[in-house]
Formats: C-alpha cells, structure tokens, sequence
C-alpha cells in the first residue's frame, strides 16, 4: 500500500472499550434527584442575592457535594450521575410535566426513564420550592396571549427552551486546554481589578466576574474530588494493573481542567469536564465539542513525536471520551421526547474542512476520530464531517466506510455553502471558516456565539390548512382572516393568503421565542458557560444576557415539501387547467380525500376515548374498543364523493413534484421556502442578535405531522409531513442524484441556521470501492450545486421491518433520524414507519 | 452541433440516473427498444419487441416505449454531468434492447455526447452487420459486449440466435474499438459451469487488447414483468447461483490471465 498524506492504518479496537459499552446498557437509564436537592437547598440560602451570584453559588454547592463515581475500566473519569446514562432533573427550568409524568415516564413510548418512588417523593418535595421561580412560568407571563392560543393550538412550538436550558454552543475548549481555569480565573479577576466602582454597570459586571471566579473554583475542587477518589479505589483494589490506572487517573485529576494540559490525556481529560459539566450547569442540550481533530491534535502531535504515546493508545482514550458521550442523559416532557426521540443529547462533534487560512485542515486524528465512531458504535457524538474542494479523497473514502455500516454518521456539511453563508451573517472570513456545527445541522463559530439554534419547530403545512378555513382552527378565529377560498379568483391571491397567515404566525413565534429568551436572561445566566464564550468576560455579562459577540435566533421550518407541492397541485390543477374550484379542494381536505384515519392515529384517539369511559366508571370489552376504533377510523364520505376524491388524488399524483430535477417545480418550491426565510430574517431578539432560519425538523415531522390535516399535495391527515428539505416520502422517483439536484435548487444560504436532507440507500448501493466511489461523487455532486447538508441511512427495509418484530436482536441498531443518530428500537412507532417509508435509493 | 443529429429520432423505453454498475463512475443509462436476440433469462423483456407495449407493473398499467429525439436524451443526460465528472469517469451508456438495432440514432446520439464532452458506453449483444457497428464505434469510449456462449447450438437454443456473427465482430470490435470489456451473464442449465466459463475466457483472451471480463450473476429482478406483458417466465425454475459458484468462476477467468469481477 503506497503510504499517503494520513496515517490510515486500521487501529483494532481495546477490549476495554467493549467492556464499558456493555456496561452503558446494563439497565434502563434512570432519573436521580441529588442535582435538584442540592440546587435547591443553595437557592434557599442566596434568596435576595443578584441572580447570577446565585446560579454561580448553587453550581458551587452542586459539585462539592453531588455523588461522584468512577466506572468500572474507565480511563477518562467524570460522571454525571450515579448510575450510567441517567439524568439529573433541573427544576429551575420546569417541573411541572415530570411531576405529572412522574408514573408514566417509565412507560413511555419515547425515551423512558425509570424513576424510583424515593426520587419521585424527594423531588415532590423541591418542586414546593419552586412554583412561580422558574424560566417557563416567566416567560409565560410575558408572551402575548395570541402566541400562546397559536402555540396551544400546534402552529409553532418553542418548547424545547421553553421547558430547558437553551445548551447549544461550543465553548473555548483550546483556552481550557492550554490554560486551565486557573488561567480563566485569572482573566476575570484582571477584568474585575480594571473596573472602576464608579462604573454605570459596575453592579452587574463585578457581580459576574466573581461568578465566574466561583465557578472556575467549584469546577477545580470538584476535578480534585475525583483525584482524591481515584487514588483511595488505588489503595484498595488488588488488580495491580488498575491500581496504576487508577493512579494516573488520581494524577491527571489534579492537574486538571485547573491547569493547561501537558499530554494528550491530560488534554482528554480536561475536555470532558468541561463537556460534562456544561451540561451539569444546565439542562440545555447541544453541546458541541465541535473540532475537536483541531484542538486535540497539538497536543496528540507532540506525545507521538516525543515518543510518550502510541497511536493505539491515543486512540484508546478517544474512544473512552465516545463512550462518555453516551452516558450523559437527559430527561425531556413527553411530547419534545417524540420531537428529539432517541435518548439523543445532540453533542456534535465535527472533523475536517478548512482552517481559517482557507487550507485543508484534515489531520490523522480526523481519521482516528472515523475509528472511534466504528468502536463504540453508538449515537453520540454526533459525529460530522466538513467537506470542500480540497477535502482529501481518502477522507471521504474512509467518511464512506462509516456511512456504510448503517450508523447513519456522519452528516456531511459542505463549506462552500457555509462559510459565505456566516458571512452574509456579519462574521469575518477567517471566523466562518472556523465554523462548527451544533447539534443538528447549526453552523456557527465556536467561542463567540450564542446561536439558540434549536428556538422553535415551525410547521409550514398549518398556516395553508388556514387559508382554507379563513384562519379559523377548532372553532377559535386563530389566524387573520384572508378571505374564504371559494372567491378567490387567481393563484396570485391563494398565495398572497398563505404569504398573510405565514407572516403572522412568524410573528407570534418571535414573540414567544424572545419572552422565552428575556425569561432565560432573568432567571437562569450560566456563570460557567459564559466564562468559555467570547466576549462575556470582557462585557462583564452572562451569554443569557447578550455576552456573545454573536447573537442568533434560529427556529425552524419543515414541510416545504408538502406546501411546494401542494401549493404547486392548486396551481396546476385549480388555476390552469381550471379541473377543480377550490371550494371542491376544500371539502377534499376536510373530508381528508375520503381515506379512512391513519392507523396510529384512530389508535390513540381510541386510547382517549377508552380511558374517558374507564375514568367515568364504566367497563369495557375488547369489542366494544374495536368497535369505537373502527368508527374512528372509518371515514364518513359518500361514495360518490369517495369516487371523486381518488380521482383528484390521482390528478394530484399525475403532477411533478418536488424532488425529481424538474426545474419548474423546484422553482416554486425555492420560492415557497422563502415564505418562511425571508419575513423571519427581519425580526431581532433581546441579546442583541437577528433571526435565521433552519429547514430541518430534528423528528418532529412525525408528531406534528400528528396534528395537521390533509394537505393538497394529497397527504392524508395525520400522517408525518417532509422532513427538512428533503422530498416528500415516497415521491423522488427518479434516483438519488435527481433528488439531490433538486433539493441543491433551494436556498441553503439564507437558512443558515442549516437545512437537513436526508437520503435513505440500500446497502447494495455502497458495496465494493467502486460503491464508495459512487457515493463520494454524490455528495461531491450535491456540494458542488451549493447543497449544505446530506446524511445518510444505509440500512435495508428488510431489515427495519425485522427490528420492528424482533426488537431483542436488534438493540444496537443504529439510524439516522433526522440532524442525529438513535436506537432504532427506542424510536416511538410512528418515527420508526417514517424512517422506514423514506424512499430507498438504490445504485442501478 | 449539427442539427440533424439533435433531431434524430430513436424509441426508448427507459432513462436510469445514477447507474453505478455498467461502465465506469456514475453513469446515466438510455435502455433502447427493440432486441434481435431473445434470451430466456432477460431481465428487460419490455425491451426485446420493437412495438410499443403495455406493462402491467403493481397493478398500474404503462406504455413502454416512447420515440424521442437525440436533443431530448442528451438534455436528460445532461442533468447529472456534475456526478459525471465527480466520480472521474461517468457518463453515458447505451443499453437496451440492442442499441445496435437503431445505428442512426444511436450514433447520433454518441456522437453528440462525445462532442459536449461526456464519456460515452454502449452495452451490446454485438449482433448486427460490422459496417452497421462501425457507425458506433469511432463515438464510443467502452465497449461492454456480451459474449453468452461459445457454443453455436447452446447459444441458439437459449436466445434464438446463433453466435457466429457475435464471435466473429468481436474479434473486429477489439481491434477498432477504444476499449472492450466482455461481459457474461451466469445462467445455471446455460453456462455456470467452470468448462464453459473457461472456453468464454478463452475466447475473450485470444482478443486483441482484452483485459478485463466480467460475470454477471443470474437474478429474477425482471420476473415479474412477464407477468406484467401476458408471457410467460419460463426461467422460474431456475436457481440464482450461489456465492461459492460465482467465486470458483472468477477465479477460472483469472486463470485465463484477465482482470475479472463479479457484477458491472
């Protein structure tokens, strides 16, 4: 084998590693209550104090007296609970829905959690502490009354920061790196000498600076109460040769995070802390450890070369920090659960691309980071890849092999898009070709921004269902009334109407987003996060407070598909071939073209049904719930409109439609996008930043799709809507490279909160190098028509078909769901039959 | 660009985007209509008659076959140039059906291709007059032609043709074209077994500038779609060969002293 640029020798994997990921899943991952106790407890004794001198005081007294644990083979230590891959609760945010979900969380479709009844008692007592202190019921008194009908009645829902932590951002982790928090510590008691006390904002900055001295000491002290466990399991254990691990272990912990690290596993080790703890801090997901083949590699580079460590061994460590990635947890309300299934924390973790020179910037960890994801095997990180012209070909060759064995990563994200893309968003050129990505599929600079990429799900198909009912919805005049369909005469008029519900809805949706964002800054500023993001420390204020020097607000919108299609069908059909009127269109929808209820729906509204007559005293038999079932579910047409309606599902059929590389519609479906993108990018949020919009559903396509009736394009009711910018279920029709084309033709640019396509590939399609050349050339291809995202799953239908039924032998199946990777078989069902009904792509 | 040659006229029944098993990279194949060879294992039936015809596919009933014009094809081809190049060698192939049956189209057609600078493939039964093929020849970059059998009898029973024309123009096509590649289709009961494969590998080596052959294993993909146009399978019986047998046959080819592999 000719030696090229990389080190690419296959490295086999320790069996430590298997050990500890065996040891992930040995037990449903449960809920402890020491972080909630001991928040609270804090909180008691700091009322009347500045907020953030409280949050700083209450992470102190968390990390000094929060269990500690060091696992079994673990070389790189820090956990954030007892238990492996269970959460800690944050009450601060909300509480009230695991209070009510307290004896259903366990049972759940989506993500469950054990909870003991000794948790269950010790949390009902923290939560007295906290009625009417929490972010949520802030924000709620300060959204408009409209916001929150539209919320209620499923037109946007900004739930995720609206019950948690905002998370989503990539801290300074090179700064950590080389100077430890004592260097931080030492930064801001430079920036608190230089005040003056006669300052305007003296009482705020002085305030945080010393939180963050706090902080940067609880996080020290908490690093050596590892060391000092780590070297007392050292004089018990009689394994000699994990006494000296546990020695090392005691040694690194001393060390660091307080000071710069001098090895590749000092390095690794104080990576994690400051991973772990970010998301001790807050409930905020999306942390994202970003490039981390950039940072690490310095550190990597000098022990090879000074002979201190061998490749094998570094690669040991790395798949060490992989599988702590896994063992973080959180637990989310049911409904967000269905909208971020699979147990997922979003950590994204990207390699490759250019450095800010605009040079290649691929290094053999990049490839090592490809072999730590083949190790461990498991959904975190979220593991990226950065791709430009000058990405070596043999990086992507070996991207392909991991694509290949079905994990669903990495995604791949393009910088010829992105980086002009942070531009256009006010960054310098060398800032955006240092981007990262968070969570998803969220380009950002790491270190200086605040993104909130994640701020709201935006459902494109609703505000159309309400141009056919003139804005009402459930009997509530929910939206402006933009006419009755019935006297519309010309398309230009249909869409003006869509274009009137779409900005309104845009508008509440700002207005809930920034009373949750205000709420945040009140209540919950985050001393340790801000201390690793620029310029807060300089500012003197919080990241919740607008410390960044990037501020973004970035909700996002999914269903183009349907709304392209569908608003592309009444164009055709309605307004020049003059078929039907759209009062007959109309009465289509309402009577969801005549097809009986989706199967899952009819069965969960059975499931309400049934319980409302259980809960009012009466018995049941099986028959008697088959029979309610099958009245649900049965649609009441007449026949002859029954007739009528397949007829105009079958000329809706017969129309092009978006993802088949037909210009004329992929036109109008880049216009439709921008009904979404471009009224949003006018808005600003209270940190001082604007709005950009993402094109991507994480999985809520499935569950809101779950609310929203028929569309024109001729999905039925109930049913999931498009994910991201894909097509629609089903409906590319003309191969991968077709449907690529067509999704390169929207604008990736504007969304630069990212857009997300998905492509599902039968595995035949990868097989042999020539399948990896193939595949390359694809993602090449889309790259180069200006496409920002794609990620794959490579995973027969067969096989998911055989998951479903016999979900015992497939545990570790792996799928992509939408911006990340879960369990297939932690997936609710209806996830499970979208990932399943994507269209297969195959090579011919 | 000469005009007449956008405007010819050809049938098809078929465009497939993002072929990645006939000719090399990614490649955009045009399945022409009307066959003068009718072998039982046929995946494309609906390609052999000439005539338009109804296929009944899922239950939806479709004309196949459609007249187009060398414009139309090449702007079809056109849309996936990017994917071309990316994996270095793409482009077009001419499959069918016999892109030999329709030389004035299909030369047009390469040509054009040719011209815009997209790498071009035909993958043929070789069985027509050598002057019909060298209309095609000067316009082709691969050359995939199937050589089924070296046994005149066997080959007629099982396609209706004898190969004496076939042999004959290949040892012509070798000399002529820039680059051929023979392909074999592995049919148990027709030639699966290590003599016949062997004699074929022979055969494909005595060729001048042969290097490489591939065998293509026998599948039931295109079953259905007897059904589908009222005939019947009569190949039902037969079973797809085993891994091990497909092994064992590639390892006769390179025996021969060609580059060989399993599948396009």
């Amino acid at each position: 084998m000719v030696r090229m640029k990389f080190y690419t020798e296959p490295i086999a994997k320790s069996p430590r590693i298997a050990k500890l990921v065996d040891a992930l899943f040995e037990k449903m991952p449960q809920i402890e209550a020491d972080r909630a106790v001991l928040l609270t407890e804090s909180y008691k004794s700091t009322e009347g104090e500045p907020i953030i001198t409280r949050r700083a005081k209450a992470f102190r007294h968390i990390l000094e007296n929060i269990p500690i644990t060091i696992r079994d083979n673990e070389l790189i230590v820090g956990s954030a609970t007892k238990a492996p891959r269970g959460c800690q609760v944050f009450p601060e945010y909300s509480f009230e829905w695991l209070e009510a979900e307290f004896d259903t969380v366990e049972k759940r479709t989506a993500d469950p959690f054990y909870i003991s009844e000794e948790t269950k008692q010790t949390l009902s007592q923290v939560y007295k502490y906290w009625k009417g202190k929490t972010t949520s019921e802030l924000a709620t008194s300060y959204m408009s009354e409209e916001a929150k009908l539209a919320i209620e009645h499923g037109m946007f829902t900004p739930g995720n920061y609206f019950y948690n932590g905002i998370g989503h951002v990539t801290v300074d982790y090179p700064k950590v790196l080389a100077v430890g928090y004592a260097g931080i510590k030492k930064e801001a008691e430079d920036a608190l000498a230089a005040l003056s006390r006669g300052d305007a904002d003296f009482a705020k900055r002085s305030h945080f600076l010393q939180a963050v001295i706090i902080s940067c000491d609880a996080v020290v002290r908490y690093a050596r109460r590892y060391s000092e466990l780590a070297a007392s399991m050292a004089k018990t254990t009689s394994d000699v040769r994990r006494r000296k691990e546990l020695e090392d272990i005691a040694a690194v912990c001393r060390e660091v995070p307080e000071y710069g690290a001098r090895s590749f596993r000092e390095a690794c080790q104080s990576f994690w802390f400051v991973q772990m703890l970010l998301q001790v801090e807050s409930s905020g997901h999306s942390i994202s450890p970003g490039r981390f083949d950039q940072y690490m590699y310095p550190y990597y580079k000098k022990d090879l070369d000074e002979g201190k460590i061998t490749r094998e061994e570094a690669q040991e460590l790395m798949d060490c920090i992989w599988v702590k990635l896994n063992d973080l947890n959180k637990v989310r309300d049911a409904a967000s659960a269905e909208g971020f299934a699979g147990y997922s924390l979003f950590q994204n973790l990207i390699t490759g691309g250019q450095d800010q020179y605009g040079k290649d910037a691929t290094n053999d960890l990049s490839f090592m980071c490809i072999t730590a994801t083949e190790h461990v095997f498991l959904p975190q990180p979220s593991f990226s890849v950065r791709v430009w012209n000058g990405t070596p070909h043999e990086f992507l060759i070996r991207a392909g092999e991991l694509t290949r064995t079905g994990i669903g990563l990495p995604a791949y994200y393009n910088d010829e898009v992105i980086i002009p893309a942070l531009q256009s968003r006010g960054l310098t050129l060398a800032e955006a070709r240092d981007y990262n990505i968070i969570g998803c599929v969220e380009p950002q600079k790491a270190a200086m921004t605040d993104g909130w990429h994640d701020a709201a799900f935006f459902n494109m198909c609703r505000p159309l269902e309400l141009v056919f009912s003139n804005g009402r919805d459930k009997g509530v005049q929910l939206g402006p009334r933009t006419g009755e369909v019935e006297s519309m005469r010309s398309y230009e008029e249909f869409e003006q109407a869509y274009r009137a519900q779409m900005n309104y809805f845009i508008e509440l949706l700002v207005n809930a987003d920034n009373a949750i964002d205000v709420a945040h800054g009140e209540r919950c500023p985050l001393p340790f996060q801000s201390c690793m993001v620029n310029d807060c420390i300089a500012r003197g204020k919080s990241l919740q407070e607008g410390g960044a020097v990037y501020n973004f607000t970035g909700p996002q919108g999914f269903g183009i598909a349907n709304v392209a299609d569908g608003m592309y069908a009444i164009k055709k059909l309605v307004f020049e071939q003059k078929k039907y009127t759209l009062g007959f269109i109309k009465k289509a929808l309402e009577d969801n073209y005549g097809a009986d209820m989706d199967g899952n729906m009819a069965a969960k509204l059975t499931q309400q049904v049934a319980a409302s007559v259980v809960a009012a005293g009466k018995e049941l038999t099986a028959e008697d719930i088959k029979t309610v079932y099958l009245t649900i579910r049965a649609n009441k047409a007449s026949d002859e409109d029954k007739a009528k309606y397949a007829q105009l599902l079958a000329d809706i059929a017969a129309i092009s439609k978006f993802g088949n590389d037909d210009d004329e519609v992929d036109a109008f479906a880049r216009e439709m996008a921008y009904t979404y993108t471009k009224p949003l990018e006018t808005y600003r949020n209270p940190r001082g930043g604007i709005y950009q919009a993402g094109l991507y559903p994480v999985s809520a396509n499935v569950p809101l799709g779950a609310q929203t009736g028929a569309t024109p394009d001729g999905r039925l009711a109930y049913t999931p809507v498009a994910d991201g910018v894909s097509p629609a279920a089903g409906r590319d029709l003309k191969g991968p490279t077709a449907a690529a084309n067509s999704v390169s033709r929207l604008d990736h640019f504007i969304a630069s909160n990212g857009t997300l396509f998905n492509m599902k590939f039968h595995p035949s399609a990868l097989e042999g190098r020539s399948g990896l050349e193939s595949f390359v050339a694809l993602v090449r291809g889309y790259f180069d028509q200006k496409g920002s995202h794609i990620q794959f799953n490579v995973v027969s239908r067969e096989t998911l078909r055989d998951a479903q039924k016999h979900p015992e032998k497939y545990k570790s199946l792996v799928v992509r769901v939408a911006g990340y990777s879960a369990l297939f078989t932690t997936l609710s069902r209806g996830l499970q039959e979208d990932i399943i009904n994507r269209t297969e792509q195959q090579g011919f | 660009m000469e005009q007449s040659l956008l405007e010819t006229k050809g049938r098809i029944f078929n465009i497939q985007r993002f072929s990645i098993h006939d000719g090399p990279g990614v490649r955009t194949i045009v399945f022409l209509k009307g066959c003068p060879l009718r072998c039982r294992w046929c995946c494309n039936p609906e390609s052999q008659d000439w005539k338009p015809e109804t296929m009944v596919t899922a239950g939806v009933s479709k004309t196949v076959g459609k007249d187009v014009t060398v414009e139309e094809v090449l702007r079809e081809i056109e849309r996936d140039r990017i994917y071309y190049r990316r994996s270095g060698h793409g482009g077009v192939t001419l499959s069918g059906g016999e892109c030999l049956w329709q030389p004035d189209f299909s030369a047009a057609l390469l040509r054009v291709c040719r011209e815009v600078g997209i790498s071009t493939a035909i993958e043929t039964t070789g069985y027509a007059d050598m002057d019909v093929i060298r209309k095609l020849l000067p316009y082709v970059d691969t050359v995939l032609m199937d050589i089924k059998h070296t046994n005149r009898e066997k080959h007629k029973e099982f396609t209706t043709r004898d190969n004496e024309l076939i042999l004959e123009n290949a040892k012509h096509i070798a000399k002529e074209a820039a680059d051929l590649i023979i392909r074999t289709p592995v049919i148990p009961t027709f030639n699966a077994t290590e003599e016949e494969i062997r004699s074929i590998a022979e055969f494909a080596k005595s060729l001048d500038g042969v290097e490489e052959m591939h065998l293509l294993p026998y599948h039931r993909i295109g079953s259905d779609k007897y059904a589908g146009l009222g005939r019947t399978y009569t190949m039902a019986h037969i079973q797809v060969p085993e891994k091990e047998t497909m092994q064992k046959l590639l390892n006769v080819v390179q025996d021969v002293g060609l580059r060989a592999k399993i599948g396009g």
